[in-house]
């Protein structure tokens, strides 16, 4: 009986010191998650301004300005740049950005994979073992990049995609990653990244003369890729916060299960504790009446 | 007029001040009170700020653009560095 005792207590020892370690992952996950919001808060007016420079030179010059980053090919190559965590307990965080990139391959390009034309650029230590361990063509110079986060590390990894783009060894680029919405919901998501969509003028903005340094060829030209750099920028902060995010709930609810287990437990630790004193109780009792016979 | 240096990591600088140099990818140019609407390019190279005549304060900077309108400058570089 004691044995059952004893089990049940070092089973609500365990549960305790995993709620521990579950509760502190979730306030560290917090605070980073505070520092991964002010991140992209951070960059937004950057990002703002660049959009609107563009749409800027765009509505003022006429007709159809060639941009080499955004003339489309048929597609022979692909290459799918893929935003995941470095770190596991995060929930479906992972497998679901894993999940995502595997069905816009199989949906978007069933031919190109068939003929093994698709690549896969991994940002992050997880989506990387998992396209390195099953056999995909990987390109694994960028996955690392989680580790001192900063905006030139993310613009080598750009910098590479359209190079790519650029010299034809790919002739369209995906990025799949997680838009943070709030610390409870992250939304998946795939965007194409080259060739650049078409620039929609946005609405009736006022038409300032501007002077135009050197010319609006040379601009755009030069704006191009300071706007893909900003999109994969973005694309890793949002990454960040939606990890911190999802990492958090994920705590949060280990927390409440252990919890429950916890209350479980102790139920029937007590239970048993009764069921020990009442049969001690009872070989006592009947001890004593056997004595008095 | 007002100057705002953005990075994409965070603002630089938000002011007013008297005018400011640029590295041009054509060549250095001058920015100051006033300056007709203009969209340019820049190179790496030196950003200094004039805060007033005398007064300068000097920075690194990567490439990127500056922006001029309605008296407000606005220049967007992928990083800076004072010194």
């Amino acid at each position: 009986m004691s044995g059952a005792l004893k089990e049940v207590r070092n089973r609500i020892k365990s549960v305790q010191s995993t709620q521990q370690i579950t509760k502190a992952m979730k306030m560290v996950s917090a605070a980073k998650l505070r520092r991964a919001q002010d991140a992209i808060t951070q960059m937004r007016p950057y990002a703002q301004k660049l959009q609107e420079m563009l749409s800027n030179i765009v509505s003022t010059s006429e007709g159809d300005v060639a941009i080499d980053l955004a003339t489309e090919r048929p597609v022979e190559n692909v290459l799918i740049l893929l935003v995941t965590s470095d770190r596991g307990l995060c929930g479906g965080y992972n497998s679901n950005l894993i999940k995502l990139a595997k069905s816009l391959v199989k949906d978007k390009y069933p031919s190109q994979l068939a003929a093994g034309k698709v690549r896969f650029l991994p940002i992050g230590k997880k989506g990387y073992e998992h396209f390195s361990k099953n056999g995909f063509k990987v390109v694994d110079t960028y996955w690392d990049i989680f580790t001192g986060l900063s905006f030139e590390k993310v613009q080598t990894a750009a910098q590479y995609a359209m190079n790519a783009f650029a010299n034809k060894e790919v002739d369209a680029v995906e990025i799949v990653y997680s838009e943070f919405k709030n610390a409870a919901s992250q939304v998946y998501i795939a965007e194409q990244f080259l060739p650049v969509k078409k620039v929609a003028e946005t609405g009736s903005r006022k038409k300032s003369d501007f002077i135009f340094e050197p010319s609006k060829e040379v601009l755009i030209a030069e704006l191009m890729p300071k706007i893909l750099n900003t999109q994969l920028y973005k694309a890793v902060l949002d990454g960040n916060a939606s990890e911190h995010g999802a990492r958090m709930t994920a705590m949060d609810k280990a927390s409440d299960n252990a919890n429950e287990l916890l209350k479980s437990l102790k139920i029937s630790y007590n239970r048993a504790r009764q069921a020990a004193i009442t049969t001690e109780l009872t070989e006592i009792v009947s001890g004593a009446a056997a004595l008095q016979g | 007029m007002t100057l705002e240096i953005l990075t994409p990591e965070r603002k630089i600088f938000s002011g007013e001040v008297y005018g400011v140099q640029l590295p041009g990818i054509s060549g250095l140019f001058e920015v100051l009170d006033k300056h007709a609407p203009l969209v340019s390019a820049l190179k790496d190279g030196k950003l200094k700020i004039l805060k007033d005549k005398s007064n300068t304060v000097s920075y690194t900077i990567q490439s990127g653009f500056v922006e001029v309108l309605n008296n407000k400058a606005t220049v967007l570089v992928e990083g800076a560095v004072e010194n």
